[in-house]
């Protein structure tokens, strides 16, 4: 049972890093759920199970992440993840993101294919990369610093960014903030080439 | 576009539980925030129109961002606040002359009325300062349910020759508010006070 406490999204759209405006403007948004943390102030042993219990809101998550971006699922292009624990949790119980925080960005960008175990050449779906994440326990207004890489290489050097995300207020000792970024393309004035987009073949989630 | 804006970022924040407590509606804040480059950074300027300009520009832009961000119509805004932090190269009144001559008319035809005062704060700061947005009910100062705040921060502004405007709205007061004084119902939106 979750008990959601606070939904905060935050949505930017970057002109220009004060080199020549970008023909399209960046835009990034986070999405924040503040839970309230079911193992706070005790050390539990059992808790893998409440990673199945945090999948719908992985998924609702993602969604409104989405929306609040504002462009079409097939416009993503990098994507992030992190957890704030509050002072009467561990990290652990922030690493209980990794499944369904990943489960719900990569639904919403349809792995569909990938699923099924269609693993014939070329691109199989979206959401190929592993999903990069930070983790802390934190206090009220901590701010995190979310990775931020290419949904489908994770060498993809243009895509190699973060975002810091803040709540003010949050995470309460007994609460979990549980985060998710994605991003509409690459960094705003990137020019330090490696791999590009274009360049991506072998579709293993790296290059 | 008067105004040379960098970055736009928009945020909304729902409180659905307090103190264990449902709230429903889950009361919804929203703040619009745009990083601006400061015409008059470095020198001084007697005269402050081009940031006057720019204020009443953003007034509607950013107003209309929270209403948008919110979901609701004009109508529904109940609270409202503005603030401006003033990169090292300004000065406090760069603030002032943003925020106090012309933003207020497009900003109330972005939530619709507007009898009260706009709250508002301003301060010189740097890369991440954080500004507590006053917000207040929009057509009547005394009810005590909407006084609130809040925050206002980019992680990478205001450089030196820049200025964080911020904007925010409110379709609802504090969760659990129950300090009593003025109810909104009560109201009658006329002198701005109550």
């Amino acid at each position: 049972m979750i008990e959601l406490r606070r939904v905060f999204t935050h949505v930017e759209c970057i002109f220009h890093e004060f080199g020549p405006p970008a023909a399209k403007p960046l835009r990034r948004a986070a999405a924040i759920a503040l839970i309230t943390n079911p193992f706070a102030g005790r050390f539990e042993q059992q808790i893998a199970l409440f990673m199945d219990d945090l999948k719908p809101l992985g998924l609702e998550l993602a969604k409104r992440l989405l929306a609040v971006l504002d462009v079409a699922a097939s416009e993503v292009q990098g994507y992030g993840k992190a957890a704030i624990v509050g002072a009467s949790g561990e990290s652990e119980h922030g690493a209980l993101w990794h499944v369904p925080g990943g489960y719900g960005m990569r639904e919403v960008l349809g792995w569909q294919a990938a699923r099924e175990g269609n693993s014939g050449q070329g691109q199989r779906s979206n959401g190929l990369a592993i999903v990069p994440s930070t983790n802390k326990v934190g206090a009220p207004g901590t701010p995190i610093d979310v990775p931020i890489t290419h949904i489908n290489a994770s060498y993809v050097r243009s895509h190699l960014d973060a975002i810091e995300v803040r709540v003010p207020g949050a995470p309460r000792p007994d609460e979990i903030a549980f985060i998710l970024v994605m991003s509409a393309g690459a960094r705003i004035h990137e020019r330090i080439g490696g791999l590009r987009v274009e360049q991506i073949s072998r579709w293993d989630g790296q290059r | 576009m008067i105004a040379a804006i960098r970055k736009l970022i928009v945020q909304v924040d729902e409180t659905h539980i307090e103190m264990g407590r449902p709230i429903a509606p889950a009361t919804r804040r929203a703040v619009a925030i745009a990083v601006i480059a400061n015409p008059c950074a470095g020198r001084y300027s007697d005269n402050l129109d081009e940031l006057t300009a720019i204020g009443e520009e953003l007034g509607g832009l950013l107003g209309a961002k929270c209403v948008e961000a919110l979901g609701i119509r004009p109508d529904q805004a109940q609270s409202y606040g503005k603030a401006a932090i003033v990169g090292e190269a300004g000065e406090l009144e760069h603030a002032a002359a943003i925020l106090h001559p012309k933003m207020g008319a497009p900003l109330r035809r972005a939530v619709s009325k507007g009898a009260a005062l706009v709250p508002s704060s301003k301060k010189m700061g740097g890369l991440g300062t954080a500004i507590d947005v006053p917000l207040g009910h929009k057509d009547a100062a005394f009810v005590r349910s909407h006084f609130d705040a809040i925050e206002a921060r980019v992680s990478d502004a205001p450089r030196a020759n820049e200025i964080v405007v911020a904007i925010a709205v409110t379709d609802s007061g504090r969760p659990l508010a129950r300090v009593g004084g003025l109810q909104p119902h009560e109201i009658k939106g006329e002198d701005g006070l109550r």
